[in-house]
């Protein structure tokens, strides 16, 4: 089975102290590590592993400028046969519909034949959860979300969702279909820095606008970030300052009190 | 006609509590609130939300007990084709997540998932919504003619919902078939070897706690407390933990009277599942982990290396 996985490079925001830029709806990016969407990280494995068992190809798709191309290489290194980087410079305000339309015409414009499509269920820096079930949409073909098995078969696939409060409902679908992976789905392998740069010369291809025939006009988000503030703090708790020995001290203190001792 | 359109969520023939706190919201925005309920056996479905919209518009299918995103979105499309709200409110839920993003495209509207607050402004609708982990919050604005929105659960209270007693309007559209996505269960939790929801005393633990390797020693702090051993999602998607040990969202939901949360950053799915506790202690590396806004006591600094020396004052305690 052939299987297209759409990747995206985010920040690594924890124990990092975040800055709004200059404009007030971005951050300050200088400095900061990347990495693979952690969700993304799931369904690239996912999509390996499909491969591995069914035979067919995987193809690596991400839309971002050339220092994204990193997570394609990743794929490439994992066995992707082919990646794509969809960029232009034209491109200002993007949205979840914006990357899902530049995705979709890719696939298209490209006839990359594919049975399943895997996404992240969502990204890690702006959490909307979109891109999947709407290139799904402009693709005209089913999708589940919050899935956390896959079970291949003839034509179909048998999936489990998952639900609230450990509930899970199973589904059956009919291919193709696109499917958005929840972390914990497998356990994604390690790639080593020789791994990564045994594929630093494989092509990555390039498409911009002209080459999706693509007008700029067409190209408009639905909705549109207006500021970034840092969110509203509460009382906040009460930071035990000190040695390790005394912060411990304090710490049995407040167990005293609290009757946990 | 009103402004705010609720979606209502319901499962095994429960209304979902999003529901409520969706109306509530809408009621607060516009005195005009209607809801939609979608299913095959709405009769005790209705009775529980009508009260609390001025117009409860049901849509029987027949075969449709459980929530399907194909049928839903045929449904919907053509209901707010009609209606044209401004603003069509479902729960960021299994639900909505399934739903809305691909029911914006249909309609050619503007969605924005995981709100927390919104409103109008100048004929256009904008939400706040957190970003980064919930590092900082963004306002995000979209002004199709209806803009649909995802709601954070928990994010508005129910308590006072008014009583507005409102009419049922049954609709029916023509529904192509939905063959796609054939609904063929649900799928309980086991049943759990330890309880935690049952727990006074809670030791949780999150991807700060380094690695597996680790675990027995927060392990031992919980023994150490009278308490039990938890944790948050990335801890069981890592493996390190089953899955009957989450709290959060997609886990268990607790009410200890003490919750010592170690190496958790605080993501709103976990925040949801624990911030019942009477007492929470946060120790975390980053200042800015969000788990010190609900946190009642906080260290910044290694878990690693607080709970050892923790241990060992309790042991001396006990001499």
């Amino acid at each position: 089975m052939n299987v297209i996985v759409c990747l995206k490079r985010v920040p690594d925001v924890a124990e990092i102290d975040l800055q709004v830029d200059a404009s007030g709806k971005s951050i300050k990016t200088e400095g900061l590590p990347y990495v693979l969407n952690d969700w993304d990280n799931y369904a690239l494995e996912e999509a390996i592993r499909i491969k591995e068992k069914t035979g067919g190809k995987v193809y690596a798709l991400t839309v971002g400028e050339e220092a994204d191309e990193e997570v394609l290489r990743r794929a490439l290194a994992l066995g992707a046969e082919e990646a794509l980087r969809v960029w232009d410079p034209s491109l200002r305000e993007i949205d979840p519909y914006v990357i899902a339309l530049l995705l979709s015409k890719t696939i298209k414009d490209n006839a990359i034949p594919f049975d399943l499509i895997l996404t992240g269920v969502q990204a890690q820096d702006d959490g909307y959860a979109q891109v999947g079930p709407i290139l799904a949409e402009l693709l005209s073909i089913p999708h589940v979300t919050l899935v956390n098995r896959l079970e291949l078969q003839e034509k179909r696939v048998k999936v489990k969702r998952e639900l609230e409060g450990g509930l899970e409902e199973e589904l059956e679908v009919e291919l193709p279909a696109l499917f958005t992976i929840q972390s914990g789905i497998n356990e994604p392998r390690y790639v080593s820095i020789l791994g990564i740069k045994r594929v630093a010369k494989k092509e990555i291809k390039v498409l911009d606008l002209s080459a999706l025939k693509l007008d700029p006009g067409e190209v408009l988000p639905k909705i549109k970030v207006e500021k970034l503030f840092p969110p509203p703090v509460g009382k906040g708790a009460e930071i035990l300052k000190g040695s390790l020995d005394e912060i411990s001290e304090k710490l049995l203190e407040i167990f005293e009190k609290g009757g946990v001792i | 006609m009103g402004k705010v359109m609720v979606l209502v969520e319901h499962r095994k023939g429960e209304i979902r509590e999003i529901t409520y706190e969706m109306l509530k919201k809408a009621q607060e925005l516009d005195k005009e609130v209607e809801a939609v309920l979608i299913g095959e056996d709405l009769s005790e479905l209705k009775q529980k939300v009508r009260p609390y919209c001025s117009k409860l518009i049901t849509v029987k299918v027949e075969g449709l007990n459980e929530f399907n995103s194909e049928p839903y979105q045929q449904i919907l499309s053509q209901l707010l084709t009609q209606r044209k709200p401004k603003i069509l409110l479902i729960g960021h839920s299994s639900q909505g997540m399934d739903l809305a993003p691909s029911l914006g495209v249909a309609l050619g509207c503007g969605v924005i998932t995981d709100v927390v607050d919104f409103g109008f402004q100048n004929g256009e609708v904008w939400a706040i919504r957190q970003v980064y982990g919930g590092k900082l919050s963004a306002k995000v604005k979209a002004s199709s003619e209806t803009v649909i929105l995802t709601v954070r659960s928990g994010s508005f209270d129910p308590q006072g919902l008014l009583v507005l007693e409102g009419e049922e309007e049954e609709v029916s559209f023509p529904l192509a078939p939905f063959p796609y996505k054939r609904f063929l269960g649900f799928l309980e939790a086991p049943k759990a070897e330890v309880d935690i929801t049952q727990a006074d005393i809670i030791v949780s633990v999150g991807r700060g706690i380094g690695g597996p390797e680790n675990i027995p020693l927060a392990e031992e702090l919980a023994k150490a407390l009278g308490g039990v051993l938890a944790c948050s999602r990335p801890v069981v998607d890592k493996g390190w933990l089953p899955k009957e040990r989450q709290v959060g969202t997609s886990g268990k939901t607790v009410k200890p009277k003490v919750y010592i949360a170690l190496g958790i950053s605080g993501a709103f799915q976990h925040v949801a599942g624990m911030k019942g506790a009477q007492m929470i202690i946060a120790v975390n590396k980053d200042p800015k982990a969000p788990i010190f806004n609900v946190a009642h006591y906080g260290i910044v600094g290694d878990a690693l290396q607080v709970i050892p020396n923790l241990l060992n004052k309790l042991k001396g305690r006990k001499k």
